[in-house]
């Protein structure tokens, strides 16, 4: 069908989503059985999510590289161009709602939840009658409600690694739009450069983060467990922190692709659905850090 | 037209439907192989949810407990919902869009089309998941559909339920996507937004609501499983957290969920009638327009559901008048659907009387949630029968009743085969009735205080529970009536259809010759306004 011009282009039968709705669903049926594991008891759980695991990443492969191939023999016009770009931004767009439940849940918790456990508005029965020692606040002074669910902890201050994690985020923004034009203008080195330094600032925001994670737990005990605070902290910054992980790895990828030349000055939409992946991914922290780190 | 058809016919030969079975359904890259695929899975859904629902309707037979205990009853409701939505009324609309938006918009597929099998694929996947939860230790979810915390935590099941969810949502956005990208994309030339078929317009508002709202009910769904299996405490009030918060997340998807189990048939509704009273939708724009209104409206008054929970008074009053307003888009297409209909030449084949059911019984369902609607009411209302009545005249009346419609509307022309109509009016009028039995008592026994999702209960309500325990019996053996219809059509019909099936009807899938040929519109057609539903029908 693709070879003539002008021609809707249909692409051929494929066993990869087959493959993908069979690894998915052992990775989900072994992460509830695992789940459901009495402790101390192996199961097969984690078995079975070990193989869907392993074979997600593998389908992954498998899909983008018959993706890959099709596409560097020319076989997507304009409009399958297109298509993927819609594809890709509604794709960011759901992934912008999943966050909105989180930030939803932090702002819930803040501005009602908690000030209600406390007594005011129509709490104050609640808490006369529950929870009459319990003074209201967020953060280390009640954010983990009244039954201090996980002890008491601190939090992290916003001024040390959250505000170097936000300047590395920032300045990868920077970089990758650098390659995005250097692509655009043919320069390969420059790309290779700039897109190197967005991975290498991936991976150090990530390392970071993973500092924070360690210090937290070790030295805040600020944990997932520390009440309501602890479970939106940890949720966003967590989901984020996953979103960082596969945006540096797709962005490796992409070092990759252009390395062995894929790109070309007007044909190089997998690496601009990165590049708006980063963006969004940049977005959420800035987020995260004013409402999570900073207010 | 003539150019697309000749087209494929002498294309066909070397582009036809791949031989092996494998090859062709698992592997398909085909929005009509995919569409029946969903369409399949949603009869089989409907019969296995409907299955579920002859067991609460024999329990509640008579007072006492008869037939099942407590525990599974509450199974049986939280499954038969589940099932019902999210394998019986999504997939069969997810069906229909596939089989039928490329038709009517002059493309050749949909616009990803792996992404379109895998959005399938992960389905079937998804409920083997969620109905093998029956056979846990501890059994299956039990907590009602909207696994509310805390009940929902209790048992094994709940993170199987998480994760079945988890695939759905994965499955609908992607088939979201993928029409919004198709109707988008892929419309031939001249076959502008607004000449679009009113079901095509329906589905790319409601595969909106469906990216903007699936995410949210993964999230909420996450937090459940996070409160059970890794100690956080979104739900927990002793932890700072609040389960009335769970619901917020939860309704916020819930409200334009149910948005997005109407919207389409909508659509439906708006191309059946027009064809069989022979005359142009009455208010194009204006029908267009409502539905983008009440899709807005729908994100906006989800607390509705949750007026008893103690919401502050302010916050009650405005979901209450947010709500309220859904009625005057609802009142615009009622209003041009009867229009449409005042001075038509009307005849009644089978898809225009189950149309014709629905705009009168969907509206009832739409009153009795007028009523839910005012707070002082609905704390009367809440949790009783009065709702069960309320979504079920929305929902089977109204979803499933056009879904009805539409595939006797279509069935001719993916078959290429006429069903019989004689058997289809009895399908019908056996449905009509029994569907009224079933669910018009239900109004009464709510407003006298039943309570909903109880196996047992007081012996004042017995006449009104075994009378919509005949009416659910009948109601569902009406449906193997359904059944037969179909089978009959796809394997033993030999009255041919014709191209244009129905005399009145307009729109281009009906330029294609029936059956459609497994590939259609590989160039894109020439359209001319006369071809469309509503193309000379605008301005
Ligand atoms: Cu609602």
């Amino acid at each position: 069908m693709g070879q003539h011009q002008d021609v809707y282009f249909v692409p051929s039968k494929s066993q990869w989503p087959i493959v993908a709705a069979v690894v998915l669903f052992l990775t989900v049926f072994g992460a509830g059985h695992w789940l459901n594991a009495e402790p101390g008891e192996s199961g097969f759980g984690k078995t079975f999510l070990l193989i869907g695991f392993v074979g997600v990443l593998a389908m992954f492969f498998g899909w983008f590289r018959a993706v890959i191939r099709e596409s560097l023999a020319g076989r997507y016009n304009a409009q399958v161009d297109r298509s993927f770009r819609m594809g890709m931004m509604w794709f960011i767009f759901s992934e912008v709602m999943f966050f909105g439940a989180f930030f939803g849940a932090l702002f819930y918790a803040r501005l009602y939840a908690v000030p209600w456990l406390g007594g005011e508005g129509h709490g104050v029965l609640t808490h006369q009658f529950l929870w009459n020692d319990y003074a209201a606040a967020w953060g280390a002074n009640g954010g983990n409600g009244p039954a201090r669910i996980g002890g008491s902890f601190e939090t992290v201050p916003p001024w040390g690694m959250p505000l170097l994690n936000t300047l590395i985020l920032l300045t990868s923004s920077v970089t990758v739009t650098i390659a995005h034009h250097a692509i655009k203008d043919g320069h390969r080195g420059r790309v290779l450069l700039f897109l190197g330094l967005t991975v290498l600032l991936g991976a150090s925001f990530l390392y970071f983060q993973a500092n924070e994670y360690m210090e937290a737990y070790r030295e805040l005990n600020l944990t997932l467990k520390s009440g309501v605070y602890g479970s939106t902290f940890f949720m966003l910054t967590g989901f984020h922190g996953m979103h960082v992980t596969l945006g540096t790895i797709m962005l490796a990828v992409m070092w990759l692709r252009e390395l062995k030349g894929h790109f070309t000055r007007d044909h190089h939409f997998a690496f601009e659905a990165v590049a708006w992946y980063w963006h969004f991914v940049d977005v959420v922290w800035l987020g995260l850090f004013i409402f999570v780190y900073i207010l | 037209m003539a150019h697309a058809a000749t087209h494929d016919q002498h294309d066909d030969h070397h582009h036809g439907a791949p031989k092996g079975f494998f090859a062709r359904w698992v592997m398909s890259t085909n929005h009509k192989d995919i569409g029946t695929l969903y369409l399949v899975l949603s009869l089989i859904a409907f019969f296995i949810g409907g299955s579920f629902a002859m067991v609460i309707r024999a329990e509640l037979f008579k007072p006492g407990l008869q037939l099942v205990q407590p525990y599974f009853f509450n199974e049986m409701t939280t499954l038969h919902a589940l099932v019902m939505i999210f394998g019986a009324v999504m997939p069969a609309f997810v069906g229909l869009g596939n089989w039928m938006i490329p038709l009517m918009i002059g493309a050749p597929d949909m616009a990803l089309p792996r992404m379109n099998n895998l959005s399938f694929w992960l389905l079937p996947f998804a409920f083997v998941l969620l109905l093998s939860t029956l056979f846990l230790p501890g059994g299956g979810p039990a907590g009602g559909w909207t696994l509310y915390p805390p009940l929902s935590l209790q048992g094994q099941s709940l993170a199987y339920s998480v994760f079945a969810i988890h695939l759905m949502g994965i499955s609908s956005i992607m088939g979201a996507i993928n029409i919004i990208a198709t109707i988008l994309n892929l419309r031939a030339p001249g076959m502008d937004l607004l000449k679009m078929p009113v079901f095509v317009w329906t589905w790319l508002i409601t595969a909106f609501l469906l990216i903007a709202v699936m995410p949210v009910l993964a999230g909420a769904v996450t937090m459940l499983l996070t409160d059970k299996y890794f100690g956080t405490s979104f739900f927990n009030a002793a932890g700072g957290g609040d389960p009335v918060l769970y619901q917020h997340i939860f309704w916020f998807f819930g409200h334009p969920e149910v948005y997005i189990m109407i919207l389409p048939a909508f659509g439906l509704i708006s191309e059946i009638i027009p064809t069989f009273a022979r005359k142009p939708i009455f208010g194009y724009k204006a029908m267009v327009f409502a539905v983008a209104s009440i899709a807005f409206l729908s994100f906006i008054v989800w607390a509705h559901h949750m007026f008893a929970v103690g919401l502050p008074l302010g916050a009650d009053i405005f979901f209450m008048y947010a709500t309220m307003l859904i009625a005057v888009p609802t009142g615009v297409k009622v209003f041009n659907w009867v229009s449409t209909m005042w001075g038509g030449s009307m005849s009644f084949e089978t898809p225009m009387l189950w149309a014709v059911a629905f705009v009168i019984l969907f509206t009832i369902g739409g009153f009795s949630g007028l009523m839910l609607a005012l707070v002082p009411a609905d704390f009367q209302y809440h949790d009783s029968y009065f709702v069960v009545a309320h979504f079920h005249y929305v929902l089977v009346t109204g979803a499933i009743f056009a879904i009805i419609a539409g595939v006797y509307y279509w069935l001719p022309k993916w078959t290429g085969r006429m069903y019989s109509e004689f058997w289809g009016k009895v399908h019908f009028w056996n449905s009509v009735v029994w569907v009224n039995v079933l669910f018009f008592p239900q109004h009464f026994l709510g407003l006298a205080g039943m309570p909903r999702r109880i196996p047992d209960y007081n012996v004042a309500f017995a006449n009104f529970n075994m009378v919509s325990s005949i009416g659910g019996f009948l109601f569902g053996a009406s449906q193997l009536i359904f059944l037969g219809v179909i089978v009959h059509c796809v394997f033993f019909s030999r009255k041919q259809a014709l191209d244009r099936v129905w005399e009145g009807a307009r729109g281009l899938e009906w330029t294609v010759p029936s059956p459609a040929p497994h590939h259609t519109f590989e160039v894109p057609p020439l359209i001319h306004d006369e071809d469309l539903a509503h193309g000379h029908a605008v301005d």
